[in-house]
């Protein structure tokens, strides 16, 4: 609808009031809502109709308007009144002319992807030398000449230390995402071969067969692929392997059409949005960040449950495989991870659990998170380097 | 139709509309954009459109969405069984395939399905495009399309342009993300539960003969369930159900009854496991604190 909007007096909005419109369309902007002319010029035309004339009215009216998801519609009246109403603001004497632009209390410029809960992060960030933190490893693994990349993929995530090597490793997990995703697709097609009969064409084809259906013309089952969630272990236990996988989840987000990745240590973040960034590095510095966040317990147990109460309907479907990655070293209570593990079990088509610590010699699941979880898992499997990741594809594959 | 208007005509047709959702409907008229609805499953997003269609004495077109919903279910679709008969009788008079194809090809063949309806009406219908992000991303991209143009093109007969502009509502439930074109291009409204006022009203409303301090108690205890954690929430629909229930049974005062306040609970609870959760002794705390 090219919205003729009924603009009886538009012109009638004197300009300090369309200065002051303009700038509050330019405040929800820098808060993330997506502001377009079209919006500014419907809100000219509301605010030339009577109704403009009572805030609460005015206010109700801009929310449907300039709101496009639950979280714009969360905080709306904030924004709202903070810019037309003053409410909150530290300097309140400003002429009433002059435009929001150095009056605005609310976030300005806050990073648009970032979810809510994890705004309060700076921005920019240092880009981390990954080679400080884990010189803890002995660098055994690093060696030169033309195979290189192949030791790469045997290497243990905690060896691969410098940048270079980190970047190479990157890249093959994002080849690796891929891979997986192409899989899924082949044997999906595979399996759905049953073929509907294109009536409209068939017809449409056979007019000059007078009617008789001589040429067919198939219809094929579209392909659905599967939807992964990851939740990746962020705590201090994982310390040594998050930097890897976190750059494994920017593959995955970034290769699947329908993936969803949270990050949990005592609490758990949503993180697709940052890793939808289109600058990889900037994506991945970003989340480095969150995921280094409180280097103390786990709380596998709590992250699930608010997993399971907020999350779990809006991103699990039918197709939906989990894929937790964790050592499993849980600081809350076994009996509410199991409780969690089997209402989460019941939701999803498979859980894969992917364990750094079972590519080290002698180990026995013994942390009693890890107990506790095993019963509700599909596949637990060993996720020390990329071969290990590798042998994942085929089962997933199957799915 | 200013917004009061909107306001009194709803309540008019049975809808308990908060100021919020009438100055939404207003501005649809206004603005002429179509209103998409979020909200989690069961606050009533699809009354919303059934009540508008109600306030504009209009018919109400629906369009339940679904993954794999393609344009010839939702758009139009050929009467294949009658094209047939016409190609085997029109043969036999012996005129040639051309005029045949002309022929199977005109408007008597066409089956409208409810986006081309909306667009063919005398009178601009109310379109409900029900669940939206369960149709796939290609569907939304085509919906889009014909919001914005409000005209479509069959390949075998031409372009339909629309005789009247449908008001258009949609909802989703948030199982998919919907995409910032077709966000930008609706006017938005979250439909949250209703608060215990509101929905004690719409209780009083909707269930004939109840008194309005039992539909207060009722809208309360409702209101307490939903806090506790639950996987599947109450919805106004089954607070209504349960205060149809409960009225029918002859219960006037819900501290009085507590045995049949839990008895008759499965109409709020739709899971075993909530079932579960929500034992004797919750049912009565929750009855201490409300009614």
């Amino acid at each position: 609808m090219i919205a003729a909007a009924p603009s009886p007096s538009v012109a009638s909005i004197g300009r300090p009031m369309r200065e002051r419109l303009a700038g509050f369309a330019r405040t929800l902007r820098d808060n993330g809502f997506k502001v377009g002319l079209a919006e500014t010029r419907d809100a000219l035309a509301i605010l030339t109709h009577s109704l403009a004339s009572r805030p609460t009215s005015l206010k109700s009216a801009f929310r449907s308007l300039f709101c496009a998801t639950h979280s714009d519609w969360e905080r709306f009246d904030e924004i709202f009144d903070a810019y037309w109403l003053g409410a909150g603001m530290r300097q309140v004497r400003t002429l009433a002319g002059v435009a929001g632009e150095s009056r605005i209390p609310v976030r300005r410029r806050a990073d648009r992807t970032l979810s809510p809960g994890l705004l309060g992060q700076p921005d920019h960030v240092e880009r981390r030398n990954d080679g400080d933190g884990e010189s803890a490893a002995d660098g055994q693994a690093r060696r030169e000449g033309a195979s290189r990349s192949e030791n790469l993929s045997s290497a243990d995530f905690r060896h691969i230390t410098s940048p270079d090597d980190m970047a190479q490793a990157q890249a093959l997990a994002k080849r690796l995402a891929r891979v997986m995703r192409a899989r899924l697709i082949r044997r999906e097609q595979i399996r759905r071969r049953g073929r509907r009969l294109d009536l409209r064409r068939t017809i449409h084809r056979n007019v000059s067969h007078g009617g008789t259906p001589v040429e067919l013309a198939w219809r094929r089952r579209k392909i659905k692929p599967l939807r992964l969630v990851v939740l990746l272990d962020a705590s201090g236990s994982m310390n040594l392997y998050t930097a890897f996988f976190v750059r494994f989840l920017h593959g995955v987000v970034d290769a699947f059409r329908e993936a969803e990745a949270f990050v949990f240590h005592t609490r758990l973040a949503h993180v697709s949005p940052s890793l939808r960034d289109r600058d990889a590095m900037r994506a991945v510095d970003k989340l480095s960040l969150m995921a280094q966040g409180i280097g103390g317990g786990t709380r596998i147990g709590e992250s699930l449950a608010t997993f399971n109460r907020w999350h779990a309907r809006r991103v699990i479907n039918s197709r939906t495989a989990m894929m937790i990655v964790s050592d499993g070293y849980d600081t809350g209570e076994p009996e509410q991870l199991a409780e969690e593990m089997r209402r989460l079990r019941r939701r999803c088509r498979k859980i894969v659990w992917l364990n750094p610590l079972i590519g080290w010699r002698d180990y026995t699941p013994q942390a009693r998170g890890m107990q506790a979880a095993l019963p509700y898992v599909d596949l637990f499997a060993p996720a020390h380097n990329l071969e290990s990741l590798a042998a994942l594809e085929p089962y997933l594959a199957r799915l | 139709m200013n917004r009061n208007d909107i306001s009194d005509r709803l309540a008019a047709v049975g809808y308990v509309a908060d100021r919020d959702i009438a100055t939404a409907l207003w501005l649809m008229e206004y603005l002429k954009r179509p209103l998409l609805l979020e909200g989690e499953a069961g606050v009533g997003k699809t009354e919303v459109a059934k009540s508008l269609a109600a306030v504009h004495e209009a018919e109400l077109i629906r369009l339940q969405c679904y993954e794999g919903l393609d344009q010839n279910a939702a758009l139009y679709e050929w009467n294949y069984q009658r094209q047939l008969l016409a190609i085997k009788t029109r043969e036999g008079v012996g005129e040639n395939a051309n005029a045949i194809e002309e022929h199977i090809f005109s408007e008597r063949y066409l089956l409208e399905r409810p986006l081309l309806a909306a667009i063919r009406r005398e009178k601009p219908p109310v379109l409900l495009v029900d669940e939206v992000d369960r149709a796939d991303e290609e569907f939304e991209a085509f919906l889009l399309e014909l919001l914005s143009d409000f005209q479509v093109s069959i390949p075998e007969l031409g372009t339909i342009k629309a005789t009247s502009i449908p008001r258009v509502v949609l909802t989703s439930n948030g199982t998919r993300e919907l995409s910032d074109a077709l966000r930008r291009r609706c006017l938005y409204h979250y439909v949250d539960f209703p608060d215990v006022d509101r929905e004690a009203r719409i209780i009083v409303t909707k269930t004939p003969g109840i008194d309005a301090a039992l539909a207060l108690q009722i809208a309360r205890m409702v209101s307490a369930v939903r806090k506790e954690d639950l996987r599947k929430v109450p919805g106004v629909a089954e607070t209504l159900d349960w205060a149809a229930t409960l009225a029918g049974l002859g219960v006037h005062d819900l501290r009085q009854e507590s045995e049949a306040v839990y008895e008759t609970m499965i109409c709020l609870l739709k899971t075993h496991e909530d079932r579960a959760r929500l034992t004797r002794e919750v049912s009565e705390r929750l009855l201490g604190k409300v009614a």
